[in-house]
């Protein structure tokens, strides 16, 4: 069978993955020999260049002068009064150029891919804002950008359609499958087995073959470094609780990693809940799936008995992916981090308790973060300290929530 | 179950191979792939591959299609295991895996079609081919226990590399079954040693960087890629990728031990089930389709 081995006593929990790319049984190299040599290129280039103090410099100098880095660490300080209990803050990476933090790695790898000369880009993306934050660094760079996404998303997903052309890139609908988020990035793999010299594929989340999961967290625990200074600085102490919403995972292990080894500091990850667990319609693959390989490694994922990937359902698009990164399925299992599911409905509630104790519209996959906040937040003490990671702005998810409020437009 | 004291043949051929030891003709032949491949030498042709996707259209004219490949031209056998998200293949296997999924396939199905083919041929050589998510969740010993039960002769599971053997190459071989392994036209020479070295029964050359179902190599490259393998390796070489008429078939036929033919034969499938057509006639034209590849 396929049990996991004993556990061997924890040291760090920052150390991972191993060299075969593992987090505990989680990660890994699942691709095609095809793509092998492709993925050992990219991770014997990731960590030539990420130790390169010029590499680092120029992601410095983008991150603060063309994404507008470091993001703030505001104090909610109507939301805490309103909930009742713990300070919350709220690290603002919705004020990123672009609205996201998905940039943070766009940035990372488009500048890694420069540096190993590849002269085309392609990206999955679900809702698009991946692909809006990789047509924005190809615009940057000047280099030719190919996003697949599924023909259902972009019947969705209009303006951000619109977005990644206006950008110059060309989005590629894909019919195959169930054509949504996991069906682009099959359909990204086929592009890049099929074009494997001059094209790098930017993975929009902390999943995929190794080096993806830990390059795309090491491009995003910018968030959490600031965010550990920025409070240390603030309030001369650790938060008590991290809390970010889960699709791939990427913003939240961004958050989490930095903390990882500070003992004080509880993390729970959001995942997105969908109509209920109960329903079959939701996106929750820690609380509803198991382990399985998909996309290049070993992680959970919503499959049925006979291992078939099944879709996933959540009001947020950016959440809607049937695995998880494979770190995050790692600190599941030791226990380092929890993970609970919020629903469609109370997404929606905290997104509007958002907008009007705060005046912030938040996306609406970091107000699945929120809506844990809000259940959390009055059982603590006044002076304890909730940090989330408020992801993404709402500008998108606008007409989404007209809709679900049933409020014509 | 098999313990390690009771290597089968497959396993020790993989051995014998890695150390090119000169226990390779003899235990060649001992499995039905061996077999096979020595009947085509002796026969001096190259054999046919022809690869269907298990329950494709349906589990009942599958297990027709499936019976009547032999007769039709087929030396050995590839049968898909369906998978929701059939990464490295094109729009052809990719339809052949969902209509088999829509249908009601799973892998204890799958193994129950090569069960039931034994039963009838005792000779043709059945590799599953497919992605390891189904086999993973099924459980990797139990699943090489009722492969081998079921008379499956061989594995080439796409997303497994040489990085990943821990997880089934090794208990397959161990279990008894052949690790048929692609070569691409990306592995370079240092990688080829890594990629071979585990490969028994055969080896599978990827024509094209590429997925399945689309463009087709230069006949000059694949002469070029086929002779650089053979210096790594005394396996016989089958080619695939990109092959799709029988003038195709009786090119590549000049230069490998083996030809496989996939998406071509799974479009005469869709055809027939586009027209509405019955299971037998659906058969009845994949069957005369491999008969055209296999020369009359």
């Amino acid at each position: 069978m396929n049990a996991p081995p004993e556990p061997e006593p924890i040291e760090s929990y920052r150390a991972g993955p191993d060299p075969h790319g593992r987090f505990g049984i989680f990660g890994g190299r699942f691709v095609a020999e095809t793509l092998m040599p492709l993925v050992l290129e990219v991770e014997r280039a990731y960590h030539q260049h990420r130790a390169d103090p010029d590499f680092q410099r120029e992601f410095d100098y983008y991150a603060r002068d063309y994404i507008g880095r470091p993001s703030p660490l505001y104090f909610a300080e109507r939301l805490s009064a309103e909930l009742g209990g713990a300070k919350i803050y709220f690290k603002r990476d919705e004020l990123n150029h672009t609205g996201a933090h998905k940039i943070n790695n766009t940035l990372g790898q488009i500048l890694l891919a420069k540096r190993m000369g590849k002269r085309r880009i392609i990206a999955e993306t679900g809702a698009g804002q991946h692909g809006v934050a990789t047509a924005t660094v190809c615009a940057l760079f000047n280099l030719p950008c190919v996003v697949y996404m599924g023909a259902t998303d972009i019947k969705r997903q209009a303006p951000n359609v619109f977005r990644m052309k206006l950008l110059g890139a060309e989005v590629l609908p894909v019919t195959s499958g169930t054509a949504t988020l996991k069906d682009a990035m099959n359909e990204a793999l086929r592009d890049w087995v099929a074009n494997v010299e001059d094209t790098f594929y930017i993975i929009g989340t902390v999943a995929g073959p190794h080096p993806y999961p830990q390059m795309v967290r090491d491009f995003q625990t910018v968030i959490g470094v600031e965010a550990r200074r920025q409070l240390l600085e603030r309030e001369n102490t650790l938060p008590n609780l991290l809390v970010a919403c889960i699709g791939g995972g990427s913003n939240a292990i961004g958050l989490f990693h930095p903390f990882l080894d500070d003992k004080t500091v509880r993390m729970v990850g959001v995942e997105a809940a969908g109509r209920g667990l109960q329903s079959g319609a939701h996106a929750a693959s820690l609380a509803g799936g198991k382990p399985g390989v998909l996309h290049g490694n070993r992680t959970y994922l919503l499959q049925d008995e006979d291992g078939q990937i099944q879709d996933a359902h959540s009001i947020s698009a950016g959440l809607d992916y049937p695995g998880i990164g494979p770190e995050h399925s790692w600190l599941f299992e030791t226990g380092r981090a929890e993970y609970v599911a919020v629903t469609d409905d109370e997404a929606l509630a905290a997104f509007q308790l958002c907008c009007r104790t705060e005046g912030i519209i938040p996306a609406l996959e970091p107000a699945h973060a929120l809506a844990h906040v809000g259940k959390v937040a009055p059982r603590m003490a006044r002076e304890q300290i909730i940090l989330m990671n408020l992801c993404g702005r709402g500008d998108k998810d606008v007409f989404a929530v007209a809709e679900a409020l049933g409020i014509p437009l | 179950m098999s313990g390690r004291g009771e290597t089968h043949s497959a396993a020790r051929e993989a051995d014998a191979n890695a150390n090119g030891g000169d226990t390779r003709a003899r235990t060649r032949t001992r499995t039905r792939l061996g077999r096979c491949f020595a009947k085509l030498k002796q026969q001096q042709r190259a054999g046919l591959v022809t690869f269907i996707t298990a329950g494709d259209p349906d589990l009942k004219t599958a297990a027709k299609i499936l019976r009547g490949m032999p007769q039709a031209g087929a030396d050995l056998i590839e049968l898909g295991m369906p998978f929701s998200d059939p990464m490295a293949d094109g729009a052809a296997i990719q339809a052949a895996n969902l209509r088999a999924l829509k249908a009601g396939m799973t892998l204890t199905k799958t193994l129950q079609m090569v069960q039931q083919f034994r039963a009838h041929d005792a000779h043709t050589p059945v590799v599953l081919m497919g992605y390891y998510n189904p086999i993973y969740r099924y459980g990797n010993q139990r699943f090489l226990d009722d492969a081998m039960r079921a008379g499956v002769d061989g594995l080439i599971i796409v997303d497994l590399p040489p990085e990943e053997d821990d997880e089934l190459c090794h208990p397959a071989l161990t279990a008894g079954l052949h690790w048929i392994r692609l070569l691409t036209p990306t592995t370079d020479a240092a990688r080829m040693a890594k990629v071979l070295r585990h490969s028994s029964g055969f080896v599978y050359h990827v024509a094209i960087a590429g997925i399945t179902g689309t463009g087709s190599a230069k006949q000059s490259e694949l002469k070029k890629a086929v002779a650089k393998i053979r210096r790594h390796t005394a396996l016989p070489i089958a080619v695939g990728f990109g092959i799709k008429t029988p003038a195709d078939v009786t090119a590549t036929a000049k230069i490998a031990d083996a030809v496989v033919v996939g998406s071509a034969i799974i479009e005469r499938i869709a055809d027939g089930v586009a027209k509405g057509e019955n299971g037998d006639a659906v058969a009845a034209q994949a069957h005369a389709f491999v008969r055209g590849l296999a020369g009359g």
